[in-house]
């Protein structure tokens, strides 16, 4: 969806900030608490984003049971995704809620990486993305837990049991699709392809998060890199996939820079949330 | 009747000296659509004791884990006909457990799928009695 109807004056939102509530969301006063917003919107994004890409399986998947798989796995996230957001509106503390932050915010205002947002596409591409965003979680919420803020440690120490779950789902279809047959390697390794520009991007590191890390509040990304590599790299040679040596690096999600791909997911997911305001069941 | 008590889904009650009841529960899974049902039931079943003035809300922290299902838990989720959870290991050592039929007793079963109707199970299959049943994973 277009964002440039926007007004200028608010285009201020690379932080996260949600541009609807401009006038009276927290301003960046370069306080923990308004850090850990930013932080937690990051995480929270992340979930949401995957969580709907998961779901749009739901009947379209290879197989019955793996349509009850993802659906699971798209439920586990947006549970995460449902704390997180909640957690991110109470710091942010300008009457928002999950809710509104997830319907209401527009494309700029998300803070996801972009490997979660692209399209589904082949089976093998949702495979070798679910095998990298699940190991890369399952890296972060085994840190996370021991955060110093007690809130993102609680999230944390109960999503670390789910995505680990994820990662093994993943580790099987990646071994089973790679060693498998020519068609299914090919398309296996064409999904790690497809990927591999995108992964970068979730070890990017920047102030905001060095200084929450250097308080026991978040996890610096970087420190996520090798011990997600080393998993995708065992997986990979098991499966004789080849690891792409891609040299492109997409970049921006974390500054709410995306691919014309989330336009549309959030054109479907906030439909509507949007055409009817405060509908409820 | 299995309770949430018995699943260990039940923190704490509290009654305060002005009758407010404060109710704590935890999800299973973080995305467990039945939580907002068992709100629900958890503030009807008190008001129906004669309890108006209720609060139910959600802990997070201890993480709920299988180890936190009780005995008698157990002992109904196998008599409904779900093959209850494992003792979790702990090990580092990753060893696969036979789950037993909840039907005929037989240790001889097979996954057919990780994950089944719910978050909190999967899908297995006698080999011996060739009946499907759920199975409450460990967690």
């Amino acid at each position: 969806m277009p964002s440039s109807v926007a007004p200028q004056a608010s285009m201020t939102s690379a932080h996260g900030r949600p541009r609807h509530a401009s006038s009276e969301a927290a301003q960046d006063d370069g306080s923990t608490r308004w850090k850990t917003c930013q932080y937690t919107l990051r995480l929270a994004d992340d979930a949401l984003v995957s969580a709907q890409r998961m779901g749009e399986w739901i009947t379209a998947a290879p197989q019955l049971e793996e349509d009850v798989a993802l659906g699971n796995i798209a439920l586990d996230l947006l549970g995460q995704a449902r704390a997180l957001l909640s957690y991110a509106a109470d710091l942010e503390g300008t009457g928002q809620d999950e809710d509104s932050l997830a319907y209401l915010r527009d494309e700029r205002d998300f803070v996801n990486a972009q490997i979660f947002e692209l399209a589904n596409g082949d089976f093998g591409l949702t495979v070798a993305r679910m095998l990298v965003t699940s190991t890369y979680q399952y890296a972060l919420y085994s840190r996370l837990k021991d955060s110093t803020d007690a809130t993102l440690s609680a999230v944390a120490a109960k999503a670390v049991k789910e995505v680990d779950y994820h990662r093994d789902h993943a580790t099987q279809w990646v071994r089973r699709l790679g060693d498998g047959t020519e068609e299914s390697h090919r398309r296996m390794q064409q999904g790690l392809e497809d990927v591999w520009p995108y992964v970068s991007e979730l070890f990017e590191s920047d102030d905001l998060v060095q200084s929450l890390a250097a308080d026991g509040v978040a996890v610096d990304p970087a420190v996520l890199e090798n011990p997600v590599r080393a998993h995708v790299d065992a997986v990979l040679a098991e499966a004789t996939l080849e690891r792409p040596e891609s040299t492109v690096r997409h970049s921006g999600g974390r500054k709410g820079v995306h691919t014309e791909q989330l336009g549309y997911l959030l054109a479907e997911m906030q439909h509507l949330a949007r055409s009817h305001p405060g509908a409820s069941w | 009747m299995l309770t949430i008590d018995d699943l260990g889904i039940l923190r704490d009650v509290t009654v305060l000296e002005d009758g407010h009841v404060d109710v704590s529960i935890t999800p299973t899974y973080s995305g467990c659509p039945a939580m907002d049902a068992i709100r629900a039931d958890v503030v009807r079943a008190l008001a129906d004791r004669g309890f108006s003035d209720v609060s139910v809300h959600l802990v997070l922290a201890p993480a709920w884990t299988t180890d936190w299902m009780s005995a008698v838990g157990r002992q109904k989720l196998l008599d409904y006909g779900i093959a209850p959870p494992h003792p979790r290991t702990g090990s580092a050592v990753e060893i696969a457990l036979s789950v037993r039929c909840p039907q005929c007793g037989s240790p001889d079963s097979r996954e057919l799928s990780r994950f089944s109707s719910t978050a909190c199970k999967s899908l297995w299959v006698c080999t011996t009695c060739r009946e499907p049943f759920d199975h409450f994973k460990a967690i």
